[in-house]
């Protein structure tokens, strides 16, 4: 804020407090902490995780731009499974049950969270609709979040894995203009590649090189949501983690995204090692 | 715009840390804050005054530290600052690298005023 007239150009760091406390001046000291800003949000998290080990429930955290095409990832992959992995969304939006619509027209149980105005999930707010899942029984619990591929990649919801999807019609070098998204992911879905013919700007080529340039370490599948092979690997790639999901749960371990937002690694979940 | 949010947090862990020291104001906040961390030091600035408003911090002044992306290379043993969405070596151009900062978003230190009184 200026110190001048108030408004909100230059750095707050810089301005003169704005009114000094009336009274005998008081003693002045300065306390170190070191501690994780989001550091309550990061406990709601572990929180979460508890919940989501203690049911085998292995919980996946869809990011993505709006429109890139998670909805329909997830119809697809519901219709694709029949039934063979019990699957539960969380969707986040900032308005209306339309999501949640989509799916529960396929059959499975979803929960909309509206976040109002809020551009990201938090742990909180997945805590408060894990109420309204029925965990018991589950094997998969998606958390669709609320389209952003800025806000929702400092968040911890408690998930076990991260999912970004980069649709062909935003563009190959979506990853170097977001990079703190696109790094965070476990797995990266190159999504819509049946429009890869008509959109010829597009070079796997180059999403897949700069998704390597912002550190992103994890597999790569690129598919469309209309079936093929990509999409029998992303089938494939599920029942790998439920696999594992369902053998840490055994040793009573958990798992945590590869790439943590800072803090949650801080904050250990619980006392249960983390592989 | 996820700024306001974190702000809201950090207010949350200053008015705690206030509250254990028996602070009667917050005098300001340190926070260190890399690339990596996906929140904007300006954006963080610019929404603390609200966050702020009301509580012990509302006078406090807001010092954001910011850190660069730095990564280790796993081949050449380099460190190195980069750019976030360049994250090889800086020195030999190797994408096998362990970042080993720029994610920080932290509250540092907390200075408080307390009642001279109580000192004594």
């Amino acid at each position: 804020m200026c110190r001048d007239c108030g408004c909100s150009l230059g750095p707050a760091a810089t301005r003169a407090p704005l009114a000094a406390p009336t009274g005998v001046a008081g003693k002045v000291e300065t306390i170190e902490v070191i501690t994780a800003i989001l550091g309550e949000n990061d406990r709601v998290a572990a929180h979460n995780r508890e919940h989501f080990d203690q049911y085998g429930v292995l919980a996946i955290n869809l990011m993505s731009s709006p429109g890139s095409g998670k909805t329909a990832l997830l119809e697809a992959t519901i219709r694709a499974l029949g039934g063979r992995l019990k699957v539960a969304v969380i969707e986040g939006d900032l308005a209306t049950e339309n999501d949640a619509e989509r799916i529960r027209a396929c059959g499975v149980p979803a929960v909309q969270i509206s976040t109002g105005n809020a551009c990201h999930l938090d742990a909180t707010m997945v805590h408060d609709a894990v109420h309204d899942v029925p965990l018991a029984g589950l094997d998969i619990l998606f958390i669709e979040n609320v389209g952003n591929l800025v806000c929702p990649a400092s968040f911890d919801l408690g998930q076990h894995r991260n999912v970004t999807l980069l649709s062909v019609p935003e563009g190959d070098d979506k990853p170097a203009k977001y990079p703190v998204m696109f790094r965070a992911a476990d797995l990266s879905l190159v999504t819509k590649t049946d429009l890869l013919p008509f959109i010829t700007e597009f070079s796997l080529e180059r999403a897949r090189a700069s998704l390597r340039q912002v550190g992103f370490g994890g597999e790569s599948i690129e598919l469309t949501s209309r079936g093929g092979d990509g999409f029998d690997a992303w089938l494939a790639w599920l029942d790998r983690e439920v696999a594992a999901q369902r053998e840490r749960t055994r040793r009573g371990e958990t798992a945590r995204p590869q790439i943590q937002p800072e803090g949650a690694t801080l904050h250990a979940a619980g006392h249960r090692p983390v592989r | 715009m996820h700024e306001l949010a974190v702000c809201q947090a950090l207010i949350e862990q200053v008015e705690r840390v206030a509250r254990q020291n028996e602070a009667r104001r917050v005098v300001s906040i340190v926070i260190t804050v890399g690339p990596l961390s996906g929140v904007e030091p300006q954006l963080l600035e610019h929404a603390y005054p609200i966050a702020a408003a009301g509580t012990v911090a509302e006078h406090a002044s807001l010092v954001v530290e910011t850190v660069p992306v730095r990564v280790r290379c796993r081949s050449c043993g380099a460190e190195t600052d980069v750019q976030p969405n360049r994250i090889v070596c800086g020195s030999c151009g190797d994408w096998q690298v362990d970042v080993t900062g720029g994610e920080e978003m932290l509250l540092r230190r907390v200075e408080i005023e307390t009642d001279a009184a109580a000192v004594h």
